[in-house]
């Protein structure tokens, strides 16, 4: 009898599928956001599994800060080639043409042109009226309050005070026109979840995640990739071989590396159990100022 | 606790077969609730040191702890509340041990947001409910554990914190253990724990320690890592609530859902709702390979082996266990909107995958959720919680919440605004009630009120007959409608005073909003049901021939009109001489141009306990038969 119980993983799994379905179910026009982020990654997957044997009948979209590191770019295209994923690449045109970037403006600049209103200019563009992101509670306090479907007006914002209230797993999809409502199916994972997930069902995730001897800047106490010529010249000259791995992924110059010998899933697991620092705190832009998320949030970041 | 040290493989081997349990806690701010999950948390070592570090340095500016620790800081997340330091919405937190992994939802404890915590304990398996050892059993308490138990939720933890502050006595628990039972006897909830702890102190927590050295019971960690929840699921009844159509290409036609109830396993007969149609389970369909069954909560994608047509919201289940069909039923609505109800608001209803429209027909009462008295209202505000009549636009496949939560919950939204403003928890009402009835209550009330003048024995003396019901079953064109109408002509030239309830008339006036679906015919039904009833209280005779295709229909117009007036005859006819005889409607389903015909694609349960059987071709004897039977039993004529 008692062979009718889920795994912890199996319950969360099923949760998130239930979820993708219903808003590829509910509303007209969905689309998955993918960062390249393991995050994004088991995601995916969890969508392929939804539809299983059918595709996934929505595309996923990448909004593209143009500073994302290239092994996250190269990762992006081969997968989506390689699984044949129906995939939009976008980013903010004026933006970049204006030269917008983590160096030369600062990361609250650059964030807010190349990451915000890139995402919502990519939202307005294809009128999405739903967004899947791979976003978790246990990421970071004002994201544990957020509801499965994250209801945002006209203008993108959340409004933590008016939520709708979520119940079971009845979902409430309905918007006006312009409306639209963020999808979060993995909320109730945690990082040992996703890692572990990584790890039971084989899911590639990019190369940064694992420890390598790769040529990093000491910045202001975040160990920052020389991934590329637009690090300025002295930054570069600056440059060791340390051996490092990245917790989080984004734009490179905002993303701290950290020093480790974790090569493998296992040795990662091992060290997040047993390391000093929680997995944002290597993202530069979380620092920027007191409950940053929750007014970037509010601003139509995820 | 684990002696061994694990290596990582080892550990990550473990940690995959841990199961998840939901939890919701409740309780005031000043009750310690944040700190208490604060110290779950953390003593169960799964806060990272940055965390930690980040935690001491805010305790310093707006911390309200003194020099210890404040692990509230460490959950109320939202800036706008820290400041106030007050929870105002539900947040979620994870931990694990090494036996389960663990989802809290984080609730407040404040009258206006009774709203948060309906929210935040609708998944729970178990409700943590915290009481001030200082303070006792007050009515926050009752209102915590009235919404647990309105939620449904089985297993309750009474936490009793502050214990260090009641100088540990185990008088005190005892009297507040004492009290609580008292009050929880009143509701319905099968597994209620009480452990006395300090959360501040950490006494009774993770770890025992030695202050209450009266207290056998686990401790708090080790009660939520052991309580068994598995089995609170209901495997019983099959509710595969189709939630998406899957059909990548024109030979694979799937129907995909997470399991609600029950298991569905491969070759399993299964019935389509509301088609009624039958088929068998072909494959299931998962990304990992087929299963040979699936059970809840897994999403899962079957195949049948017909060509049925189905859609989502449709459902299937086993043909020997049906949800309740229904557009009207009574449920406990709680009011999550700022604004107030409106009672001629068209809502969208949202349940078990299926969207329609419904409208609250009655409200019965409130309840006052500190007290639970009952009392009568207009409209519901924010926060306010009773119990409603809501009819839908199209019949809902459910059930009880009760017995099947997921099928038994239901959500309205806004026509506007679009906002939920109301949800809702099915309540399992049975008897003649659970015909369709949109007025029954308020008919049956205003029939209790209206003393009649004339008695029954009158009625008796001035017919010479008892006003009693004459129901004939069998299947369409087995000769009822001729043997009823030749009854009528007989019992009215032998003096009686006699009415036929025509179905084609009824069918055409009193009843034409209605179709053929089984909720429609069952309201059909429901509708003679009453008319015969008020004739056989004016002492008129009534003579009724309907399908009425299955015992539990039966048994209800029975109940409606009174099983001591209620004959049932029933005429045995083979299908091939219904069909002969009236073949018009048995070709529509052949051809497939209707559905739902009792007989030919629906079930047709003949009666056991009919009080006549008759063969159609031998009407002269059959009416015969009839009124020495309506002799004998003194109904026709009375002596």
């Amino acid at each position: 009898m008692d062979n009718y119980s889920l795994t912890n993983l199996r319950e969360l799994e099923a949760e998130a599928i239930h979820i993708i379905r219903e808003v590829a179910a509910e509303f007209e026009n969905p689309v998955m956001l993918y960062s390249i982020g393991k995050d994004s990654s088991v995601m995916v997957r969890l969508a392929e599994k939804a539809f299983y044997p059918g595709k996934v009948p929505f595309p996923l979209m990448h909004i593209d800060s143009k500073w994302k590191f290239q092994e996250m770019i190269d990762f992006r295209d081969t997968y989506a080639k390689e699984k044949g994923w129906d995939l939009i690449v976008h980013h903010n045109k004026e933006g970049f043409e204006s030269g917008v970037g983590p160096f030369t403006h600062g990361s609250k600049v650059h964030t807010d042109i190349m990451k915000t209103q890139a995402l919502l200019g990519g939202l307005n563009k294809y009128k999405f009226d739903a967004a899947f992101g791979g976003a978790r509670r246990d990421e970071e306090k004002s994201r544990a309050k957020e509801r499965i479907f994250s209801f945002r007006d006209k203008f993108h914002q959340w409004d933590p005070k008016n939520q709708r209230p979520e119940l079971w797993n009845i979902y409430n999809s309905r918007v006006q026109k312009g409306e639209s409502i963020r999808v979060f199916p993995i909320s109730n994972w945690t990082e040992l979840d996703i890692w572990q997930y990584i790890r039971l069902e084989n899911i590639p995730i990019v190369p940064l995640y694992y420890a390598k001897e790769r040529p990093v800047v000491n910045m202001d106490g975040s160990l920052i990739l020389v991934d590329d010529e637009r690090m300025p010249k002295e930054l570069r000259d600056k440059a060791e071989m340390r051996k490092v791995r990245f917790r989080t992924l984004g734009c490179y110059p905002l993303t701290g590396a950290i020093e480790s010998e974790a090569d493998t899933i296992e040795k990662i697991v091992e060290e997040m159990m047993t390391v000093t620092v929680s997995e944002r705190t290597t993202r530069v832009i979380d620092f920027d100022q007191e409950a940053s998320m929750e007014q970037k949030k509010r601003e139509g970041y995820f | 606790m684990t002696t061994k040290k694990l290596n990582i493989q080892e550990f990550l081997d473990q940690d995959q077969k841990k199961d998840l349990l939901r939890l919701l806690t409740a309780g005031s701010v000043d009750d310690g609730k944040s700190t208490l999950i604060g110290r779950l948390m953390a003593d169960s070592k799964m806060l990272y040191e940055d965390q930690l570090e980040a935690l001491h340095r805010d305790s310093k500016r707006i911390g309200h702890a003194g020099e210890e620790i404040d692990y509230a800081l460490l959950l109320d997340g939202l800036k706008a509340e820290r400041e106030q330091g007050i929870t105002i919405d539900v947040a979620y937190r994870y931990f694990s041990t090494a036996k389960r992994k663990f989802i809290i939802a984080d609730t407040p404890g404040h009258e206006q947001y009774t709203r948060n915590m309906i929210t935040g304990g609708s998944t729970a398996n178990l409700a943590i409910i915290l009481i001030d050892a200082r303070h006792g059993v007050i009515t926050q308490t009752k209102r915590h554990t009235y919404l647990a138990n309105l939620l449904g939720i089985k297993h309750i933890v009474v936490a009793i914190n502050k214990m260090d502050l009641a100088d540990y006595k185990q008088e005190r628990f005892e009297e507040i253990k004492a009290d609580y039972k008292a009050f929880v006897t009143q509701l319905d909830i099968p597994d209620v724990n009480f452990i006395p702890l300090s959360a501040l102190k950490g006494d009774n927590v993770v770890e025992k320690g030695d202050n209450m050295d009266w207290y056998h019971g686990p401790c708090l960690l080790e009660f939520l890592e052991n309580v068994h929840v598995s089995s609170d699921r209901n495997f019983d009844d099959l509710r595969f609530p189709v939630q998406y159509v899957l059909r990548p290409d024109i030979k694979f036609r799937g129907f995909s859902t997470s399991v609600a109830s029950g298991i569905i396993k491969k070759g399993d007969e299964v019935m389509v709702l509301p088609s009624m149609k039958k088929s068998k389970v072909e494959k299931i369909v998962t990304y990992e390979g087929e299963l040979d069954y699936a059970f809840p909560p897994q999403s899962v994608t079957v195949t049948l082996e017909d060509e049925i047509d189905i859609s989502r919201g449709d459902m299937l289940v086993h043909p020997d266990n049906l949800p309740r069909v229904e557009r009207q039923f009574e449920a406990m609505l709680v009011w999550m909107d700022e604004t107030d109800m409106n009672l001629s608001t068209q809502f969208y209803i949202k349940q078990a995958n299926n969207n329609t429209k419904a409208r609250i027909d009655e409200i019965k009462y409130k309840v006052d959720v500190n007290t639970l008295e009952k009392s009568n209202i207009e409209k519901f505000k924010l926060n306010e919680i009773g119990r409603v009549v809501i009819t839908t636009t199209k019949p809902l496949f459910f059930d009880p919440y009760k017995k099947n939560k997921q099928t038994g919950s239901f959500i309205l939204i806004d026509p506007v605004t679009h906002n939920t403003c109301a949800v809702g928890m099915i309540i399992d009402k049975l008897g003649s009630n659970s015909l369709p009835s949109r007025i029954t209550d308020v008919d049956k009330a205003k029939i209790a009120k209206g003393e009649p003048l004339v008695k029954a024995e009158e009625y008796i003396q001035k017919y010479n007959q008892k006003g009693e019901t004459i129901w004939i079953t069998g299947l369409h064109g087995s000769g009822k409608n001729e043997l009823a109408f030749s009854l009528e002509k007989k019992l009215f030239d032998n003096g009686a005073t006699v009415v036929l309830i025509d179905g084609s008339s009824v069918r055409s006036g009193l009843s034409r909003e209605l179709d053929f679906s089984p909720a429609d015919r069952a309201e059909n039904l429901r509708r003679v049901a009453h008319i015969c009833k008020m004739l056989n209280d004016q002492g008129i005779i009534t003579i009724a021939s309907y399908i009425s295709r299955n015992e539990s229909l039966r048994e209800q117009v029975a109940e409606i009109i009174g099983k001591d007036r209620f004959h049932m005859f029933y005429m045995d006819a083979d299908l091939d001489y219904c069909k002969n005889n009236k073949p018009e409607l048995y070709k529509l389903v052949e051809e497939g141009k209707t559905t739902g015909l009792p007989g030919a694609d629906l079930e047709y349960e003949a009666p056991t306990n009919a009080k006549l059987v008759f063969k159609p071709e031998q009407n002269e004897e059959n009416l015969d038969a009839i009124l020495d039977y309506l002799a004998q039993n003194k109904v026709f004529p009375n002596h």
